[in-house]
C-alpha cells in the first residue's frame, strides 16, 4: 500500500492578521461557531454508532474555520451553494441545529423533512441551496443563482463551495469560464482539504494550485491558510466585498484538512497516521483558542462556558431530533411535483 | 394562422419573452447564429443578449445555470441543440431538476423548459439522430412532452412556461419545416392529455412527435384495405394519458405503439404494459410495436431508414394485429 507524503501545509500567507487583534464579541462568535460544529459533529458520530444517523455521514472536523471565516463575509441577501460535506455551513449559516440534526435523523421535523439527511440541507428561508452531493454539481445552480440575482436587478452575491475534488469535474470549468464570461457575482470557495475522497491531490490534479486554475478563466483568486479562521474571514470578506463591487466572480482556495474519515464507511487506507496527526497541530480550533487566550481577548473561562454552550446546543438538538416525528408513509410522493401532472 | 413547426416554436418564445420579464433563452448559437434549427432567428435582435443568450458549448453548465436561475426566481428556457447533446447535462437534469424539490422537503421549485431536438432522418448519423425520449419520460419529478404539429408547438410551449417544475419539450427534428394550422387559442387539451387524431374502429395506432405523420400515412393505406385505425398523439410523455389510451383500447381492442427510440426497455414496452395491465381482457391479439433497430443510427440513407419505423411497417403491424382476429370472425 502505497502512503502519500504528507502534504505541505497550508502556505501561511501574510499575518495581517496578528496587527488586528480580533474584539472579544468577535472571537465569541468564531470560536462558538467552531466549537459547535465540532461537538455537532462528534456527536453526529456518536449517534452513527448508535444507529440514529444511517447512510452516509460527512464530517467537515478539522476544517471548520473554512466554514465560520467564509460564513462571516455573507449577508442575509447572498445565496449559498454547498456539498454534502456541509453541515458546518448550515449551522455557521444560522440554521437551527435541531432541524439539521433531525434532517440527520430522517425525522419530518429535518429542515428537509428529512428526505435528504446528512448531504441534502435545504433552508431557503436562510438562502441556503443544499446538500449537493453530486460532486462539483452545484456549480451550475451557483452560475444560474447569480444570473437570476443579476437579471432581477438583486444586490446578493451566490457563494459556493466545492472541495479540491470538484476540480476534476468538467462542471468546474465549464462553471468558472460561465460565470466569468457574463461577469456574475459568484464567490467560489474551494475547501482543499487535499483528498478527493481517498485520492491525494498530487494524485488527482497535474496543477495543484487550485488557486491559480482561476488565470485560464481570467478570475482573480486568492489561496489562504484554511485552519486560521482570521485569516479565512478576511480573506473571504476581501473577495466577497470584489464580487459585490465588480459584480464578476472570484475564487478563494482555502487549504485545509478534514482529521476524520471521508465518511463512516472509509478505513483510510491512503493517508498516514502521522500525516493526520500532524495536520492536527493545526487544528483550528485549538489555534484560534491559543491566539486569543494568550492576547488576553478571551479567558481560559469564556472559552470553557462556549465549550459548554456548544454542548447544551448539540443536547438540544439532539432532543428535537429524538422528539420528531417520521413522515407518514402516505405522503412518500409528496412534493415530487408542485402539482401532480394532470391529463385531464 | 398557417405556420412551420418552426415558426410556431418561434412564436411561443417571441410571445413568453413579451408577456413574461422572467423568461429568457439561452443555449448554443441561440443568438447570433439563429439558433441551429433556426427556430431562434431574429430574436436576439428583437430582445437583445441579455434576454436571447449565446452560452459557450457547455451543456452542463448552462442546463445547471438553467436550474439555478429558475431557483432564484426566472422562467428560463433553455435550449439543448439535441437530445445526443443532453447526456452531458444529465446530471443537471436528473441529479439537480428533477430531484430538487423532494429532496429539499418541498422547499423548492424549478419552473425550468427544456427544449431540445430529437430524432433521425436527416442522414446525420448516429451522434445527432438518437430518440432518448424514453429516458427521459423514466424519471420522477420532470414532465416530457412531444408537440407533434405547430398548433402544439406554439401552444405547448406556452403551457410548459406556467408549469411550476421542470418540463423537457422534445422537436423532432424533421417537423420543423412542416406546415400546419395554428390556433390563436390553445384549444380544449391540457398540456398532458393525449388526442386522438384520427377516429377508427379497428386498431388504435399509438404514436407521438415525428412518429405521428408516420402513422397517420399508416392510417390512410390501411383504410383502402378496409382496416379502419384509431391514431392516438401522445403529446405528453410523462405523464403518459392513460385513459384515453385504454378508452381507446378498450374500444378497438387491438393496439400498435409506434416509437422512434429503441425497442429494448422502451416508451412503447411501457405503454404495452400500461395497456396489458389495464386493459388485458379487451384485447383481441396481442400489443405490437413499431420501434427503431437496435443499433446506432446509421449514416446511409437506406441503411437509416431500414433502421426506422415507416408507415409500411406501422401497416405490417396493424394488418398482423387484425387480420387474425378477422380470420376468426370470416
Amino acid at each position: 500500500m502505497a502512503v502519500t507524503e504528507t502534504p505541505a501545509p497550508a502556505p501561511a500567507p501574510a499575518p495581517a492578521t496578528d496587527a488586528r487583534p480580533v474584539s472579544p464579541d468577535l472571537a465569541r462568535t468564531f470560536l462558538g461557531q467552531m466549537q459547535l460544529i465540532r461537538r455537532f459533529e462528534e456527536k453526529a458520530a456518536e449517534l452513527y454508532s448508535a444507529g440514529k444517523i444511517r447512510g452516509f455521514l460527512h464530517l467537515s472536523i478539522g476544517e471548520e474555520a473554512s466554514a465560520v471565516g467564509t460564513m462571516a463575509a455573507l449577508g442575509p441577501d447572498d445565496n449559498i451553494v454547498s456539498t454534502y460535506r456541509e453541515h458546518g455551513h448550515a449551522l455557521a449559516r444560522g440554521l437551527p441545529p435541531g432541524t439539521i440534526m433531525a434532517e440527520l435523523y430522517g425525522k419530518a421535523n429535518g429542515v428537509s423533512r428529512g428526505r435528504g439527511g446528512s448531504m441534502h440541507i435545504f433552508d431557503v428561508s436562510r438562502r441556503f441551496y443544499g446538500g449537493n452531493a453530486i460532486v462539483a454539481g452545484g456549480l451550475p445552480l451557483a452560475v444560474g443563482l447569480a444570473l437570476a440575482d443579476r437579471l432581477l436587478g438583486r444586490r446578493g452575491i451566490t457563494a459556493c463551495f466545492f472541495g479540491d475534488g470538484a476540480v476534476a469535474e468538467g462542471e468546474f470549468h465549464e462553471s468558472l469560464n460561465l460565470a466569468s464570461l457574463w461577469r456574475l457575482p459568484v464567490l467560489f470557495l474551494c475547501e482543499n482539504n487535499y483528498y478527493a475522497m481517498g485520492t491525494a491531490l498530487d494524485r488527482h490534479q497535474a496543477e495543484t494550485d487550485i488557486s491559480k486554475k482561476a488565470i485560464a478563466y481570467r478570475l482573480p483568486s486568492a489561496a489562504v491558510d484554511g485552519m486560521d479562521v482570521t485569516a479565512v474571514a478576511d480573506a473571504a470578506r476581501a473577495a466577497a466585498e470584489q464580487v459585490r463591487t465588480s459584480g464578476a466572480p472570484f475564487l478563494l482556495e482555502c487549504r485545509t484538512y478534514r482529521f476524520r474519515a471521508h465518511s463512516m464507511y472509509d478505513p483510510e487506507l491512503y493517508r498516514s497516521k502521522a500525516e493526520v496527526e500532524e495536520w492536527k497541530r493545526r487544528d483550528p480550533i485549538s489555534l484560534f483558542t491559543a491566539k486569543v487566550t494568550e492576547s488576553g481577548v478571551l479567558t481560559a473561562r469564556d472559552v470553557g462556558a462556549l465549550e459548554r454552550e456548544a454542548e447544551a446546543v448539540t443536547d438540544q438538538a439532539v432532543a428535537v431530533a429524538e422528539a420528531g416525528q417520521w413522515e407518514p408513509i402516505a405522503d412518500l410522493l409528496k412534493d415530487v411535483y408542485t402539482r401532480a401532472p394532470t391529463c385531464a | 394562422m398557417r405556420m412551420t413547426y418552426r415558426e410556431a416554436v418561434r412564436t411561443a418564445i417571441r410571445e413568453a419573452l413579451q408577456s413574461d420579464a422572467r423568461v429568457f433563452l439561452m443555449g448554443e448559437d441561440v443568438g447570433r447564429y439563429g439558433g441551429s434549427y433556426a427556430v431562434s432567428k431574429g430574436l436576439l435582435e428583437e430582445f437583445g443578449p441579455e434576454r436571447v443568450r449565446d452560452t459557450p458549448l457547455s451543456e452542463s453548465a448552462f442546463v445547471g445555470a438553467g436550474v439555478g436561475a429558475a431557483l432564484g426566481g426566472m422562467r428560463p428556457i433553455v435550449e439543448v441543440m439535441t437530445v445526443n447533446f443532453s447526456l452531458l447535462a444529465l446530471d443537471q437534469i436528473v441529479n439537480g431538476a428533477a430531484s430538487l424539490r423532494h429532496m429539499s422537503g418541498g422547499q423548492l421549485s424549478v419552473p425550468l423548459v427544456i427544449r431540445m431536438a430529437t430524432g433521425a432522418g436527416r442522414q446525420v448519423a448516429a451522434q445527432h439522430s438518437h430518440s432518448l425520449e424514453g429516458w427521459y419520460a423514466h424519471v420522477p419529478g420532470i414532465s416530457v412532452v412531444a408537440p407533434a404539429t405547430p398548433h402544439d408547438a406554439r401552444w405547448m410551449l406556452t403551457a410548459a412556461l406556467k408549469e411550476p417544475d421542470p418540463v423537457i419539450i422534445f422537436e423532432h427534428a424533421m417537423l420543423y419545416g412542416e406546415e400546419g394550422e395554428v390556433g390563436s387559442e390553445p384549444g380544449p387539451l391540457s398540456l398532458f392529455s393525449a388526442a386522438i387524431r384520427r377516429p377508427g374502429r379497428d386498431v388504435t395506432l399509438i404514436a407521438s412527435g415525428g412518429s405521428l405523420g408516420k402513422a397517420l400515412v399508416a392510417a390512410e393505406h390501411l383504410m383502402g384495405e378496409g382496416i379502419d385505425s384509431e391514431v392516438i398523439d401522445l403529446r405528453s410523455l410523462r405523464p403518459l394519458d392513460d385513459a384515453t389510451i385504454l378508452g381507446s383500447v378498450r374500444r378497438t381492442h387491438r393496439a400498435v405503439v409506434v416509437d422512434e427510440g429503441w425497442r429494448t426497455g422502451s416508451l412503447a414496452a411501457e405503454i404495452s404494459a400500461r395497456i396489458t395491465e389495464g386493459a388485458f381482457y379487451d384485447l383481441d391479439a396481442p400489443v405490437a410495436r413499431v420501434c427503431t433497430a437496435e443499433v446506432p443510427i446509421p449514416y446511409p440513407k437506406h441503411l437509416e431508414d431500414a433502421a426506422l419505423p415507416s408507415a409500411e411497417r406501422i401497416v405490417a403491424a396493424a394488418k398482423m394485429v387484425v387480420k387474425p382476429a378477422v380470420g376468426v370472425g370470416a
